[in-house]
Order: structure tokens, then sequence, then C-alpha cells
């Protein structure tokens, strides 16, 4: 057991140390892949999590029950149903997209938006109770009051986004199935780990899983940097 | 009139940025190199290492980038009928003969042979080390209800496994739930779990030879002719997916069987040993 570490560790020091050109592929890809993916579930989430905060309708309790559900999406099942839609017999065929990174892009989208967007509307919604009366006052409305909300809570809301981040790019059942692990076009971390360790390779599984590790470590470092030097200036 | 809009009035330039950049970024995804072809195959290729010895050879002549998705045979079959793969490279002659009666396959060619291998944990609980009998090994195991690993995934091997049993003349499946331990997943993963367990299991001898997590596990029966395992390869019928690379995966079928695509397989080799020997004629 001490040794499958110790062998590991040495492993994972060999690759980074070696700077293996197929390794630093690989992990562009995932950051590259986990980035795209949590910039558009973002873009859709965020405004999305606000709304449901500041509006109410008939139904709304449900929606948000709903949407807190979906946090907990198994991602095989999301990697089979893009699969389906993407399939050369499914509905998106035409466009080629399965085994391509843009099909893992969709995927790791689709399984962190109701993430980024349940954690917005909690974070929304705590800020709305305590300034919906002030912003009423003002006479701002839906839109304006969901901007100014998401921009006073930023701080909280880079961490929702560094938790769908974090998911996507930890995540291998979605992006194994709609990607198809593909050598030098679709391995990433997570799917050339789940091969090193059909290979029984567990070294060097264990050693990529440290890389990964490395790395997600190394952007939540830098995101909170960003966050606590941005809180300095602008208080 | 808020402080967003003055926020976005200072940052205009990154959010700029951001707008032009991100298109940029994801296209650059999403259409990638198009002289490629994709390749359903085999776990068994893949774990190997032999796609590894193979493809820069047919890529360096070729020019053409061969994309493989490894899956069990049934589901590299099932893929190639969907239209997702321009190649099929799969071991189970069985399935592979329907798949051209239904017209998915243009024309079958054996590309190379390795052979299935009985394993199991040197104990040797069940009593069959050094046998060359398969079907009385696996009776053994059955009877002494000795832990068995099954592939339970409809790939190559698991057709072929359920097809010696059946010779055997014994049904694993009464054993589900005891000894006989169905993982559904790839042969390496298998393998991983027969040798936690130490438990018999039947492999294909390329994915042995490239394992390296065997712990106790150790070849107990091999060379029975019962075990010979061949690989073939076949063009998805364009006429029922016009969108199949034609030329392209033609090429790459055409380079498996030339001499030149057939000695590259028999050159690739484990500490010596090879894995797989070519027989397309």
């Amino acid at each position: 057991m001490v040794n499958d570490f110790a062998a590991a560790l040495s492993e994972a020091l060999r690759l980074i140390a070696s700077a293996d050109a197929q390794l630093a592929q690989i992990v562009a890809l995932s950051v590259r892949v986990s980035l795209a993916a949590v910039a558009f579930a973002a873009l859709a989430a965020l405004p999305l999590g606000a709304l449901l905060a500041i509006t109410r309708f008939p139904g709304r309790q449900a929606l948000v029950a709903v949407l807190n559900a979906l946090m907990g999406l198994p991602p095989v099942v999301v990697g089979l149903m893009i699969y389906l839609m993407l399939s050369r017999a499914g509905p998106l065929g035409q466009f080629g997209l399965l085994f391509t990174p843009a099909a893992m892009v969709i995927a790791q989208a689709v399984l962190i938006t109701p993430i980024i967007a349940a954690l917005t509307r909690q974070v929304i919604e705590d800020a709305w109770l305590e300034y919906a009366e002030q912003l009423r006052s003002l006479g701002a409305s839906n839109t304006d009051a969901a901007l100014t909300l998401l921009w006073d809570t930023r701080f909280a809301l880079i961490t929702v986004v560094l938790a769908g981040f974090g998911r996507a790019a930890a995540e291998v059942g979605a992006v194994m199935i709609v990607g198809g692990n593909i050598d030098g076009v679709t391995r990433v971390m997570t799917t050339a780990i789940a091969l090193e360790t059909s290979k029984g390779d567990l070294p060097l599984a264990l050693g990529l899983g440290m890389v990964l590790l490395a790395i997600i470590v190394g952007l939540n470092l830098l995101a909170h940097w960003v966050k606590l030097s941005a809180q300095r200036r602008y208080g | 009139m808020n402080d967003f809009q003055k926020i976005l009035n200072k940052n205009r330039c990154l959010l700029g940025f951001l707008l032009c950049a991100l298109p940029g970024f994801f296209a650059q995804i999403a259409f990638p190199q198009e002289r490629h072809i994709t390749v359903a195959s085999t776990t068994s290729t893949e774990q190997s290492g032999l796609f590894k010895h193979l493809l820069p050879v047919f890529e360096k002549k070729s020019a053409i980038q061969v994309r493989v998705v490894a899956l069990g045979t049934g589901q590299a079959l099932d893929m190639a009928r969907r239209g997702d793969a321009d190649v099929v490279f799969v071991h189970d002659r069985e399935t592979e003969e329907k798949f051209l009666a239904d017209g998915f396959g243009v024309q079958r060619f054996n590309v190379m042979y390795n052979d299935f291998v009985l394993i199991g944990p040197r104990s040797d609980p069940a009593k069959i080390a050094g046998g060359k009998d398969i079907l009385a090994a696996l009776k053994s195991i059955a009877t002494t209800r000795a832990p068995f690993v099954s592939r339970g995934d409809k790939s190559g091997t698991h057709a072929a496994e359920l097809r010696l049993w059946k010779l055997a003349g014994t049904d694993p499946l009464s054993g589900r739930g005891s000894w006989y331990r169905e993982t559904g997943s790839g042969m390496g993963p298998s393998l991983n779990t027969a040798s936690a367990m130490n438990a018999y299991a039947i492999t294909d001898r390329g994915t042995w030879l490239a394992f390296r997590n065997r712990g106790e596990l150790a070849v107990l029966v091999e060379g029975d002719q019962r075990l010979f395992n061949q690989y073939g390869v076949m063009l998805v019928n364009p006429a029922k997916h016009a969108h199949v690379k034609k030329e392209l995966g033609q090429a790459f079928v055409d380079w498996l069987i030339s001499a030149e695509g057939q000695k590259t397989i028999s050159d690739y080799k484990i500490s010596g040993a090879p894995l797989f020997f070519p027989n397309a004629q």
C-alpha cells in the first residue's frame, strides 16, 4: 500500500519532470475542454439562477427542487443521452460532433449547468432577502435587480463557478462515452487515468491522478488569489 | 443606472475580448483536422498496445489520422451500425458475419490471430494448471465452484468464453452471484478484478502480456485449438451510411492486409514475445 503510493508519487514527479509532450497535450485538452464547458455553463446558469431567485411565479418551488436534484445528474446517463443525440443515427448526427472535443464540452456543460444555476440561485436569494426592498424602492426591474445582485455577490459566485469547473474536470463517465478516449484527439486526464488502470499500470494511473489534482489545486489557488486581490481593490 | 452597468463600461475591452475569443476557442475544438477516419475496435487491440505501435507507421505513410474508439466487439459493431465509425476491427467471427449479412459491412478480411488463455491464481484451487483441455478445465472450475471472472459485456472475448462453457456442457449462469462473477467491463478492468479476487478468467494473450497488475495470477491453460482468436477488419457500408469515408477507410483496410501492414503487426512484441500473428490471405 505505502509502496504503491510511493511508486505513484515518483511516477507523477517523473511525468512532470520529463515534461512529456503527450502528457502536456492531454493536460492542455483537459483544461481547454473544461474551461469551455464552464464558460458556456456559466453564461446560461448565472442569469438563470439569478432570475429564479428574484422572480415569483406558480411552480417556482417545484422548479427549484428539480434544479437542486439535477445537481446529482449521473454523468454516464448524460453521456449516453448526448451520445444518442450526436450519433449519426441521432437527431444531431449530421454535424459529425461525436468523438470530438466539442461533444465533451457539451456533455460537461450539461452536467455542470444545474450545479452552477442551483448554487447561484441560493446565493442570490440570500442577497435578495436583504436588498429586495431597497432595490424595489429604486424602481429596479427584475433584470436590473438580477444584474446588480450578480455583481454584488461576485466573490461568492467565483466559488460556485469553481465548483462547476472541478466537477467538469474530474468527470470521466460522460466524456468517455461521447469522446471515445481517442489518443491525441479526445483523450483527457480522466480517461487517460481510466485507460492506464485498465492496462493494470496502477502507478502510472495514480501518477496521472496526482498531476490532475495538482492542476485543479493550482487553478483554484489562482482563482482564490484573483478573488483576494480583487476584494482588496474593490472592497 | 447601477453598478453593474458602470463596471460593464469600464471593462468593455475585457468583455469584448472574451466574446471574440470564445467562439475562436470553441471553433478550434469543434472542427479539427479533416483527413481522418474513425475505427471502432476492441479493448484488446488498444490495451495490448498494438495500435500505439501500428498506427504511427500507417499515419506517416498515408497522412490519414486514425482515431480509434476501443470498445467490446459487440459495442464496436453497434457503434458502426449507428454510422459512427468508418471501419470496424474486431474479433468475433459469428457476430461479424451477422453484421455483414445485415448489410452494414462491405467485405470482411482476416487480419491476424492470437489466442485466449485461461489464467488463474498460482494456488489453483480447481487443480487445472498445465492442462491442454480448456473444456475439462472449465468443468473443474464449475464443480469446485472456484471464483471465475467473466467480462459479461458482449465483447468478442465474452462471446468466446460463453461458447466454451456451452461446449463444456456447463451453464455458468447458475453460479451467478456466487463463484461466477460478471464485471460488465473491458479486459483490463476484468483482469484487475480477477487479480484482486484471485479468480480464474479467460483473456486474450495480447492484453495479458501487456497487463502489469498480475498479482498472484499466471497462465494455467493454453494451447487448446478451441482457444484460437481471429481478428477481422471491415469497411462500414457506405450504402447504409453515406458519410462513411470510403477511400480513406479502405486505404486503412488495404494497408492492414498488405505485406507491410502484416509485417508491422508481427513486429509488435513485448519482451521478445509476439502478441499477434498476421494471417491475411
